[in-house]
Order: C-alpha cells, then structure tokens, then sequence
C-alpha cells in the first residue's frame, strides 16, 4: 500500500509541475500580447501621424486652425475641447456621485438598496447613441430656453455665458458627459465605501460621533483613494466618448471662453471626418489627434496614479 | 480544491490543443478539394463566366440607391454578385487606388494628385442630387415659414460667410417682399464629417462668390466662418429642425423626408427655381455643353432657365483596363443597366436625379472603351 501511495504522489507532484508550467506560460505569453498590442498601437498612430508631425513640428498641438482645404491643421481647438468638456462634466458629475454612492453605501435601506444600484447601472449601459438623441430632443431645447436664456439675461456679462444661446454647444456636451459618466463614479465609489471596515464606523461611534460625523471623518476619508480612482475612471469614459458629444457639441473647431458656443472634441473630429479624408496629409492629422487623445488619456491615468498613490501615502501616514 | 483546478486548466488545455490538431487536420483534409473547387470556378469562369464577385466600396450619398440597384439588378442579371459597402468617398478612392476593389464610389471628383496617384482611372457619373437650403423660421406673429423662401447666390454666400446675421437683413427683405421675416438670429448647420454634400455645396458658392473662394475654398470639408456642424444629413436636418432660426444645406431627400421647409435659390439666368428632380436632371441636360473629357463635370450653377443651381453628381470610379476580363465584362454591364429607364425609375423612388440623355450617352460610350488584362477587348 506504502509502494503504491508513493506513486500516486509523485504522479500528482510531476502533474502539477506541468500544470504550473503551463499556467506559467500561459499567463506571460497573454500578458506579454497585451503589452505588444500596445506598443503596436503606439506604433501604428505614430507612424501614420508621422506626416503631419514633420510638416508642422510642434505647432500642430498650437495651432488653432483646421483648413483641410488650405492644408493647415491644428489640433488645439480639439485638444481644448476635449479636456475642457471632460473636467467641466467631472465637476459636475462629481459631488452627486459622491452624496449618491454614500447613500447606497451606508443610508439607504437594506430593501431598497438592490434595486437603485441596478437602476444606476442601467445607466452604463444605455448606447451613447441614445443619449445623444434624447440630448438633442430633450436635453437641448430645455438648454436654450430656460436655462441658457436665464443666464444669459442675468449673468451675460460673464464671459462664460455671455454668448448666443444656442442649445447646441458645450454646456449640453458637458450635461450629457456629466450624466453618462454618473453611473461609473457612483458604482466605483459605493463598492469602495462598502469595503470601509466596519470597525472604523464602530470606533467613531463609540467615541459617541453622530452619523453624519461618522461618515465624513471615519469612512470616506479611509475610502479617498479608491473614490478619486473612481472619478478618474469616469473622467477617462469623458475623454473619450465620442457619440453623444458629437450629436451634441456644434462640432466647431474653435476656441472660445463662453459655454454656449459650438465646439469640438478630438475623438468626434476623428469620427467626423476620417471617412471623408482623401489627402495624406489630412488623414496624418487625424491620425495627429489620435495620437494626441492616447497622450491625454496616458497622463490622465498616470496623474490618476500618482493622485491614488499620494492620498494613500498621506492616509497610512495619519494612522 | 487546488489540485482539482490544476486538474481543471490542464484538462482545458488539453482539450484546447486536441480541438486545434482537430481544427488543422480538418484544415489539411479539406484543402485539395477547396482548391480543386477553385480552380474549377476559374476554368468555368473563363468559359461561361460561373458566378462573379464583384466588390465595390465608397461614397455614402448614393448607398441607398446603390443597394435597390443592386438588389434589382441581380433579377436581370444573376451572374455577378456584386456588394457595395459605403464607407465614404475617401475610403473609396483609397480603396480603388490600391485596387482593393473592383469599382468605387464617389461623391467629389478627381483631384489631379489622385488621377496621377491612380493613372487609368474613369469617373463615371450615375444619378445626380441636389442640395437644398432648409430652414426653420417663423413669421412674428409665430407662423412657421413654408417652401420657398426665395435666396440669390450672394445672399447664400453672405449668410455662410457670417455677414447676414438677421432675419430682417434688408437683402432678405428685399428678395421675399410677401413675407414678414423675423428680428431673430440666423443660426448656420453645415455638415460636419466630410461629405460629396459639402463639396457640391462649397464648389457652388466658390463658383458665385469671389469672397467665398478665396476666404474658404470648396471641398468635403471646409473650415467654416460660422454655424453649428450637424453629423451627416440626418445631423443637419435635426439641428435645422429643433433650432429656431436656422438655415442648413441637405440633400433632398433628406429635406423631403423630415418636412423641412427649403429656399427657391436664382439661377445663372436669375430665376428662382424650385429644388426638384426634374430641376436637377435639367441642370444636368442643361451643362453638357460644358462637360470636360473626363466626365469629372462638376455640376454646379449651370446655365438653362429650367436648371436648380446647386447639384451634383455622384461617380463610379473603375479602371479604364481592369486587371480580370470576367469582372471587367460585368461591370461593364452594370453600369450600362444604371442608365436604363428602368434603374431611373428606381432612382426617382428614393429621390435622385437621373442624368440628362447625353450625359447617359457620354457614360455609354466610355464604358464602350472598357478593356481588360493587359489592352484586350471585353469578351
């Protein structure tokens, strides 16, 4: 019996040594594709910007014209577009995503907590095309005439409203942004503030804390990083929502302080006009803006890092 | 529990591998037989012409009308199975520059860097659209605006150009002394992907607006002076449509289809003409006089009391010497069919143009000078 137990385990050691193996191998080899893909994508926006890269140097990110019949491209319009559109609708999405995930998270009731969280989900998963027809129908109308009206009468003298009311145009982009990007941050942020352990609402209330306190000096400081991970994720979902924003931005590559004028965000100008491209030199400049919405998304996730990695330093820090 | 997953993946890839051997064997069995079936489709081919491929790819404008023809087409003659994929104008011309397809579509014609880029290449016209100034205005005393608005070609260029900015401009007065035209803001939509639209639109007002030419240009995508950028037809129909004030160029049968209300725009002679198929295909008959050798004839502001003056054609672009003699033999046939009564009927359904006779001719005779592999006649 000894003889044959023997066996039987060095069976089982030998397979599980080719097992790992594989599993080792296996993993690398997916992991090491991905990184390829990237560097082939790397590759592949450089190469094609390459053209309009040498032709205008530098001045391509400054340029503020977009001629496709002179040949003059610039992408800074887009470029203001895009990071202008994204932060203004985190602003806006921000501090209710933040009051909604802390009702979820620690007020709302047992029965009815499934049921909201699955409704706000369902938000993520509405086609953008949707949203931005419900922007043009609902959304822009209401935009112009009140809102924008209003503003325009009491507060036109601020540059920021004191343009032509139009409906379409960044204010509806930005509203648009800031609803569809909800559904991430409040998701991320409730999943992050159920995580707080108990033993830190515990503590706070036994130091005789009221609820209010509870929450905001024990639970969502201990949650800050992955809250503020979970806006950047709603803020990289901004950059790069291409859809609705087109339906909804005025698509005019154009730089102005004012929130009611027409503007333009790089993905909608690559979706916009790549198809319709024929000069090389065209086609390089809107594979110039890709290359400059990858740089965008890179240092907005590399800031994210180095923002979670600050905050979590600065936490283990006070404790 | 581990040992029981391990046991787990390695059972998966097994059976992955398994399922690949499997998969290459099937491969490997199957091959001879796959290309013996090919080379029998070529002998046929060469013989009774079996079944042709034919791929096409390009302009967006005329998608709709190529898929009924197309569709229609395979009813009188089953031979060729021809798809069209419209991936726009430029992705067609790129497409039929590096012969990735048979034929291509395309709403802008030729520049001479693409004629040189593709030496050999024919434009040949199909239906021709017109382009109408929609608008949504309402009288003050809150009546919607209907049809026929009346805009000359200076007005139009002024009003893109930003320098009419009102309703009540004085020049709009004057032209539409009937009707009482708001104090309201006028609210430009122009398309903002590149389309053949824009460019039948742009190449008009160049050719009635010094300003316009040197300040803009014309092509699928221009730098606009002002307005709103709407995607495709349908993207500046809605803005026109929701925007009060506004004042967008579309096609047709966009127009048509979202009851938009559209401006009577002069004519070279001066007269305001109502946007209409027959107004187009006037304009059609009207400008062969001054049709180039090529067919690359851009339609706009022609002259004939009858003709609306913004409107265009749409090509299809192929090889005067196709590189396959079956192909050749049926593309040649197709395009001959587009200028039958019968494809005109279809056309005039989905609310295109069809070409003046002579223009038809001009096409006709071209496709007559169609060779294949190499300078040999069509068979």
């Amino acid at each position: 019996m000894a003889v044959v137990d023997g066996t039987e385990r060095e069976l089982t050691r030998s397979r599980i040594r080719i097992g790992d193996r594989l599993f080792r191998f296996w993993a690398w080899s997916m992991a090491a594709l991905l990184l390829g893909l990237m560097l082939l994508l790397i590759y592949e926006l450089l190469d094609g910007a390459w053209l309009a890269l040498s032709t205008f140097g530098l001045e391509f990110l400054t340029e503020r014209s977009w001629n496709p019949v002179s040949a003059r491209y610039g992408a800074w319009p887009a470029i203001y577009g895009t990071v202008v559109s994204s932060l203004l609708a985190l602003a806006v999405a921000g501090p209710p995503a933040l009051l909604a995930a802390i009702f979820l998270a620690e007020i709302c009731p047992r029965w009815l907590e499934p049921s909201v969280s699955f409704l706000i989900e369902l938000l993520a998963s509405i086609p953008s095309v949707v949203y931005g027809l419900w922007g043009l129908q609902v959304l822009v109308p209401a935009m112009r005439d009140p809102i924008q009206q209003w503003l325009y009468t009491h507060l036109g003298n601020l540059p920021a409203f004191g343009c032509q009311p139009l409906g379409i145009g960044m204010m509806s982009a930005v509203a648009i942004l800031a609803i569809m990007v909800l559904p991430f941050a409040i998701s991320v942020s409730r999943d992050v503030l159920r995580a707080v352990p108990n033993d830190q609402r515990e503590a706070m209330l036994a130091l005789g804390a009221t609820r209010w306190e509870t929450i905001w000096r024990a639970v969502v400081p201990f949650a800050r990083s992955g809250i503020i991970g979970g806006l950047l994720l709603a803020l990289g979902r901004a950059v790069g929502e291409t859809m609705a924003v087109t339906m909804l931005i005025g698509n005019r590559p154009d730089v102005s302080s004012c929130l009611f004028s027409p503007a333009y965000t790089l993905s909608s100008q690559i979706a916009n006009e790549f198809a319709e491209s024929v000069s090389p030199l065209h086609v390089s400049s809107l594979m110039g803006l890709g290359l400059a919405l990858f740089a965008i998304t890179l240092l907005l996730n590399g800031g994210a890092r180095l923002l979670v990695w600050r905050v979590d330093r600065g936490n283990r820090r006070r404790r | 529990m581990r040992k029981s997953a391990l046991l787990a993946v390695i059972v998966l890839v097994a059976v992955l591998a398994a399922g690949c051997s499997a998969a290459g064997g099937r491969d490997a069995a199957t091959a001879p037989s796959a290309t013996g079936a090919a080379s029998g489709t070529e002998a046929s081919a060469a013989s009774t012409a079996g079944s042709v491929e034919l791929t096409g790819a390009g302009a967006s404008f005329p998608y709709p009308l190529y898929s009924r023809w197309l569709y229609e087409y395979a009813f009188v003659n089953p031979v060729p199975r021809i798809n069209y994929q419209s991936i726009g104008s430029g992705g067609g011309i790129r497409q039929i520059t590096e012969q990735n397809v048979d034929f291509a579509g395309s709403d802008a014609v030729l520049n001479s860097e693409q004629k040189a880029a593709a030496p050999g290449l024919m434009m040949l016209p199909t239906v021709a659209g017109a382009v109408v100034l929609a608008y949504s205005i309402e009288t003050p005393s809150g009546e919607a605006i209907a049809n026929g608005l009346r805009l000359t070609p200076e007005v139009i260029a002024a009003i893109f150009l930003g320098q009419i900015t009102t309703w009540n401009d004085p020049a709009l007065v004057e032209l539409n002394p009937d009707t009482v035209l708001p104090d309201r803001e006028i609210v430009v939509a122009h398309r903002s992907d590149g389309s053949g639209t824009s460019f039948i639109f742009t190449s008009y007002l160049s050719s009635v607006s010094e300003e316009w030419l040197s300040r803009v240009g014309a092509g699928t995508a221009v730098e606009w002076p002002v307005g709103l950028g709407g995607k495709g037809n349908e993207g500046v129909a809605g803005i026109v449509k929701e925007q009060p004030g506004s004042i967008g160029y579309v096609e047709l049968a966009y127009a048509e289809q979202n009851g938009l209300s559209y401006a009577h725009v002069a004519n070279r002679e001066g007269i305001f003409v109502e946007p209409s198929l027959a107004s187009t295909t006037a304009a059609s008959n009207a400008a062969i006089a001054e049709m180039p050798e090529d067919l690359g004839q851009v339609l706009v502001n022609a002259e004939g009391a009858e003709s609306y003056p913004i409107a265009g054609y749409t090509f299809l672009l192929v090889y005067q010497d196709m590189p396959d003699c079956a192909k050749a033999r049926e593309v040649q046939g197709m395009i001959e069919w587009m200028m039958s009564d019968e494809a005109d009927a279809y056309a005039e359904e989905l609310l295109y143009a069809p070409l003046g006779d002579e223009v038809k001719a001009l096409v006709l005779e071209q496709l007559e000078g169609l060779t294949c592999e190499g300078g040999q006649p069509i068979p």
